[in-house]
């Protein structure tokens, strides 16, 4: 992947198809590190499955949908010092609080860091793709943060859908303008 | 500042042509979005579909939507473009090509051959 912000769609794909309900992305910028967290409320993953999906040639049926996603991601923060680490619960196990948390930890000051890339299309595109679910977006500079909550801008939509075109254009612009000028708290 | 004015705005104003949508026998233009689509570059391309439907005025009339790998890992990134029963697939696809497809195809009804997987 060119840019980390693809890995980010990427893996937010497989929440998607957890059926999570909720979609939270954070990132982090502080000194040299930069984590990713991916953190939903879907199905999660048995111990067997979650020993698995880390590693590209392990293909049984049940872990081919989730693919080459979090290997390349796991490289991507390897490939700099840092690590990647999933924690899973699987709603077998637990039926009221279940899920799975993707972080991982880059170094940023390392040659092989991979740049964030357009991270503001990431969103635009996961929200135009899967209007129903819920997403939330948080990146924490230092100088600042950009948040965006859809589950707010649909108590203002009251039911036009989230991929509205005009709406998307809004969410993108929203966001560009929060990057120009992080909120600080 | 973009402001939830601003959004409510757009809210009054999709709601009337929600209600006109329902009825159109549409076309849909299908992304393929799983590992392979996005390393080839389907993010630009879904986005070069989005904005370009809506900058023909299509947007009635043409829906975009994402789907996972297509199987043909080889040819991404793929859209495919459904319409009354039928599928075409444009293969290695880019940004630019999309605006070709929504001039020719979308707006002008012919099928852009040489995008597509059996001349590709």
């Amino acid at each position: 992947m060119k840019e980390l912000s693809l890995n980010i769609l990427d893996v937010a794909e497989n929440s998607v198809k957890a059926k999570a309900s909720l979609i939270k992305i954070t990132l982090t910028e502080k000194d040299n590190l930069f984590t990713i967290e991916i953190k939903d409320d879907g199905c999660g993953m048995s111990k067997e499955v979650l020993e698995g999906v880390t590693n590209p040639f392990y293909t049984t049926r049940t872990t081919r949908k989730v693919g080459l996603g979090l290997p390349l991601l796991k490289m991507a923060a390897e490939q700099t010092g840092g690590t990647m680490t999933i924690d899973s619960v699987s709603a077998i196990d637990n039926p009221e609080n279940h899920g799975t948390v993707v972080n991982a930890v880059f170094y940023t000051d390392h040659i092989d860091f991979t740049p964030l890339g357009d991270v503001v299309a990431t969103v635009t595109t996961l929200i135009q793709g899967h209007p129903e679910f819920d997403f939330i977006f948080n990146h924490i500079k230092p100088e600042g943060k950009i948040s965006l909550d859809t589950r707010e801008l649909k108590s203002v939509l009251e039911g036009v859908p989230l991929n509205s075109y005009d709406v998307i254009k809004w969410i993108k612009d929203y966001l560009n303008e929060q990057y120009e000028n992080p909120i600080n708290e | 500042m973009k402001t939830l004015a601003e959004l409510q705005a757009i809210r009054d104003k999709m709601k009337n042509k929600v209600v006109m949508r329902e009825g159109v026998d549409g076309i849909r233009v299908v992304v393929g979005m799983a590992t392979c689509g996005i390393a080839a570059g389907a993010r630009p391309v879904l986005n070069a579909f989005v904005e370009g439907v809506d900058a023909a005025g299509l947007n009635d009339k043409v829906a975009v939507s994402q789907t996972g790998c297509i199987g043909l890992c080889q040819y991404e990134p793929i859209v495919e473009i459904h319409q009354n029963g039928e599928k075409v697939t444009y293969v290695h696809m880019t940004a630019e090509k999309a605006a070709t497809v929504i001039e020719k195809h979308l707006k002008g009804g012919k099928i852009v051959a040489e995008f597509t997987a059996q001349e590709g």
